[in-house]
C-alpha cells in the first residue's frame, strides 16, 4: 500500500535531482575553480598560477594550499583605475543599449501582438530568423556594412545626406548598433509574450469606462506589460555587461568594456588570477539584477494567484 | 395569437430610452443580426435571451459601441449614437469574465470610470465608498482583485460599471461564472438593486430561467432575429411560435388541423378541444402546444375533462421537487407531464409501463401557426 507512493516520491526526487546535478557540474564546479584561481598568484609556469592543490599530499597539501592563497588579484583590481573604468564602461553601454532596445523592441512586440492571429507566428519567426546564422558571421557582416566604403556610407552618400564617408567602425556608435541588432530578439520575445496574453476585454472595459484609446495604453497595456519589460531588459542588460565579441570587433580601443579587459588579462598578460578576479567581481555585480529578476518573477506568480 | 409585446410599455407618445432601428450586423456573408427593430424603455430590466450564436451579445456590444452596425440606427434618448465612440457613450458594461484590471486594487478598479472624468479626489472617495456599500464589499477596497472569490469579483465588476450612473447598464452573462446556488441569490440581489436605482438594465443570457426571474421583458432571439418580445409570463404561456415554445421550458407539440368553428383541432390523436381564437381560420395547419404542468395524470379516465388521452408511462425523470413523466400515446408519440412530488415516501405514484390517462381543459393548450 505504501510502496506505490514511495516509489513515486523516489521518481520525483530523481527528477528534481537533474537540474541540481546540472547546476553543480556546469555552474558550481567551474565557478569554484575560477574562484580558486582568483585567489592565486601569477607565475611563469604551467599552469600560470600558484598555489596548485596537491591531492597526493593529503591534509598537509590542503593546509599548504590554503596558507598560500592571496587576494593580490583583487587588490590590483581596486588599485588600478583601468578596471573600475572598464566596469563603468560596461554598465554604461549595457544601460544605454537596454534603453534603446526597449524603445525599438516595444513597438515591434506591440505591433506583432496586434496583428491577426494567423500572421503572428510568421512575424515571431522573422524576429528569431537571424539566429539561424552564426552570431560571429552576423557581427562580421556589420563590419562590412559599417566600413568606410561599406553599404551604410554608400547609401548615405547616394541620398546626399553626407558628402564624405563617415568612420562608423571603431566607435561607440558601432558598438550600440551591434548590441541593439544582436539583442533585439531577447527584448522582443518576452515583451511579445506578455502583450500577446493581454486580455482584450480589459481594453474594452477601459474604453467603456470613458478611457480613450491612447490613454488606455498608459493605464492598462503598459502597466500590465511591465513584467515583460523587466524580463526583456534584464535578459539584455545582463549579457551585454559581459559582452566581448561586439565591442572587440566593432568598437574602438580608447575605452574597453570589462569583457575585453578580462580577455587582455587572460590572453595577453597571462594573468589568470586577475582575469579570474574580474570574472568573480562581474558575477557578484550581476547577481543584484539577477536577484531582482528572480524576486519579480516570484511576485508575479503570487500576484496571479 | 395577436398579442403585442405588452408589459410595462407606456403610452405611445413617450420615447423609448433605447431604440434599435433596422439594425443589421454582417461579418462577411454571415449576418449576426438581421434587420432588427427593438425598443427598450426607461427603468426596464430587459433580457436578451437566446441560444449561443443568436446575436444577443452582438446586440449588446453594438449598444456599448464595441461594434458598429452594418445597417440601421441606434438611438439613445432619441439621439443617434452610431458615431459616438464607446468611451463617450453614457452606458456601462459588466463583462462576462468581469474584465477587472489585475494591476489595480478593488478601490482603484471601481474608481476607474470616475477618474477618466477627472472627478475630484473627495468625490471619488465618497462615490467609491457608496458603491462598496451598495455591493456589500465594505472593507475590501484595498484588496487585490486576485485575492477575491468569484462572487466578490462579480460585485466589484458591478460596482465599477455602476459608479458613473450610466443611462443603461449592460450585463453580459453576468452570472455565468457563478455556481448555481450563488447565481440564484445574485439574481434576486440584482433585481433588488435595479429596483432601488431605477437604472435601465439590459442583460444578455442564455439561461431562460435566469431571464424569466430577473427581467420585466424578454427579447427571445434566434439566428439574428427577434423571435418574440414580451414579459416572461407571456412568453412562457403565450409563445408566438413552436421555436419559442420549445426554447423556453418543456412542451409537447401536436401537429393538427383547425376544425370548423375553431374550437377543435384534428390530429393523429383524434379531435382535441381548444380555446377559440378569432384570428385563426378553420382548416389552417396548426400545432397544439401543451406545457407539462398544465396536464393532469391519473390511473382512471377522468370525468368532466374536455380532453383525455390514454397512454403508458415510458420514462420518468426524477428532479426532487417534481418528476417529469414521458407518456407514450396511441400514435407512438411522447407527451410530457410534470407531477409535483408532494408525498414524503419518495415512491412514484406511477411506474414505467403503467397505463395512465392524461387530461386537460380546452384553454390549457396554445394553438400555434408557425
Amino acid at each position: 500500500m505504501s510502496a506505490e507512493p514511495n516509489r513515486r516520491s523516489w521518481g520525483r526526487r530523481l527528477v528534481l535531482l537533474v537540474p541540481y546535478l546540472w547546476l553543480l557540474l556546469f555552474f558550481l564546479v567551474p565557478f569554484v575553480i575560477v574562484l580558486k584561481i582568483s585567489f592565486s598568484q601569477t607565475v611563469l609556469a604551467q599552469p600560470p598560477y600558484v598555489p596548485v592543490l596537491d591531492w597526493s599530499a593529503g591534509w598537509q597539501g590542503l593546509t599548504d594550499f590554503v596558507a598560500r592563497l592571496s587576494a593580490e588579484g583583487y587588490r590590483l583590481l581596486v588599485s588600478d583605475p583601468i578596471y573600475l573604468l572598464s566596469y563603468l564602461k560596461s554598465l554604461e553601454v549595457a544601460a544605454f543599449s537596454t534603453a534603446i532596445l526597449l524603445l525599438i523592441g516595444y513597438p515591434i512586440a506591440y505591433g506583432i501582438a496586434r496583428c491577426p492571429r494567423g500572421l503572428q507566428p510568421v512575424l515571431v519567426m522573422a524576429v528569431v530568423l537571424p539566429f539561424w546564422t552564426s552570431f560571429l558571421i552576423r557581427v562580421y557582416a556589420w563590419i562590412n556594412i559599417l566600413q568606410r566604403d561599406g553599404l551604410l556610407n554608400e547609401v548615405l552618400l547616394r541620398l546626399h545626406l553626407i558628402d564624405q564617408p563617415l568612420a562608423w567602425l571603431a566607435s561607440d556608435t558601432a558598438i550600440y548598433i551591434g548590441m541593439v541588432y544582436s539583442y533585439l530578439p531577447f527584448m522582443v520575445l518576452p515583451l511579445y509574450a506578455t502583450l500577446e496574453r493581454l486580455d482584450v476585454s480589459l481594453l474594452e472595459a477601459a474604453a467603456d469606462l470613458g478611457c480613450p484609446r491612447w490613454k488606455s495604453f498608459w493605464l492598462v497595456t503598459l502597466p500590465l506589460s511591465l513584467p515583460g519589460v523587466a524580463a526583456g531588459s534584464l535578459l539584455c542588460f545582463i549579457p551585454i555587461v559581459g559582452e566581448f565579441v561586439i565591442p572587440d570587433l566593432l568598437g574602438g580601443s580608447r575605452s574597453l568594456m570589462i569583457g575585453q579587459t578580462l580577455w587582455l588579462e587572460f590572453f595577453n598578460n597571462r594573468d589568470w588570477p586577475v582575469a579570474s578576479a574580474i570574472a568573480v567581481t562581474l558575477l557578484a555585480l550581476l547577481l543584484l539584477p539577477m536577484l531582482l529578476y528572480e524576486r519579480m518573477q516570484q511576485r508575479q506568480l503570487e500576484g496571479r494567484r | 395569437m395577436a398579442q403585442d409585446s405588452g408589459g410595462p410599455e407606456p403610452a405611445a407618445d413617450r420615447r423609448p430610452l433605447v431604440r434599435f432601428e433596422g439594425i443589421a450586423k454582417r461579418y462577411g456573408a454571415l449576418a449576426a443580426i438581421d434587420s432588427l427593430t427593438l425598443d427598450i424603455w426607461q427603468g426596464e430590466f430587459f433580457a436578451l435571451l437566446g441560444p449561443s450564436g443568436c446575436g444577443k451579445t452582438t446586440l449588446l456590444r453594438l449598444l456599448a459601441g464595441f461594434e458598429s452596425p452594418s445597417a440601421g440606427r441606434i438611438l439613445l434618448d432619441g439621439e443617434d449614437i452610431g458615431a459616438v465612440p464607446p468611451h463617450r457613450r453614457p452606458v456601462n458594461m459588466m463583462f462576462q469574465n468581469y474584465a477587472l484590471f489585475p494591476h489595480l486594487n478593488v478601490e482603484r478598479n471601481i474608481a476607474f470610470g470616475l477618474r477618466q472624468d477627472n472627478a475630484g479626489g473627495r468625490e471619488i472617495a465618497d462615490r467609491v465608498a457608496e458603491m462598496l456599500a451598495l455591493v456589500q464589499l465594505r472593507g475590501y477596497g484595498k484588496r487585490r482583485v486576485g485575492q477575491l472569490s468569484g462572487g466578490q469579483r462579480q460585485r466589484v465588476a458591478l460596482a465599477r460599471a455602476l459608479i458613473k450612473r450610466p443611462r443603461v447598464l449592460l450585463l453580459d452573462e453576468p452570472m455565468a461564472a457563478l455556481d448555481k446556488k450563488l447565481r440564484g441569490e445574485t439574481q434576486f440581489e440584482l433585481m433588488e438593486l435595479q429596483r432601488r436605482l431605477g437604472t435601465t438594465f439590459v442583460i444578455v443570457t442564455h439561461d431562460q430561467e435566469e431571464a424569466m426571474i430577473v427581467a420585466d421583458r424578454i427579447a427571445v432571439m434566434n439566428q439574428g432575429r427577434l423571435a418574440q418580445v414580451a414579459p416572461p409570463a407571456e412568453i412562457y404561456e403565450r409563445p408566438h411560435s413552436r421555436w419559442v415554445a420549445d426554447f423556453l421550458g418543456e412542451v409537447t407539440l401536436i401537429e393538427a388541423r383547425l376544425g370548423p368553428g375553431g374550437t377543435v383541432v384534428d390530429s393523429a390523436l383524434g379531435n382535441l378541444r381548444v380555446a377559440a381564437d378569432p384570428a385563426l381560420k378553420p382548416g389552417a395547419k396548426v400545432w397544439l402546444a401543451l406545457r407539462p404542468e398544465k396536464l393532469r395524470i391519473g390511473s382512471d379516465r377522468p370525468a368532466g375533462e374536455v380532453n383525455a388521452l390514454a397512454g403508458t408511462v415510458y420514462e420518468i425523470g426524477y428532479r426532487g421537487d417534481m418528476s417529469l413523466y414521458k407518456v407514450r400515446l396511441a400514435d407512438r408519440s411522447l407527451m410530457k407531464v410534470v407531477l409535483a412530488n408532494t408525498s414524503l415516501s419518495g415512491r412514484a405514484p406511477f411506474d414505467v409501463d403503467d397505463l395512465v390517462w392524461l387530461s386537460w381543459p380546452a384553454e390549457a393548450g396554445v394553438v400555434l401557426t408557425q
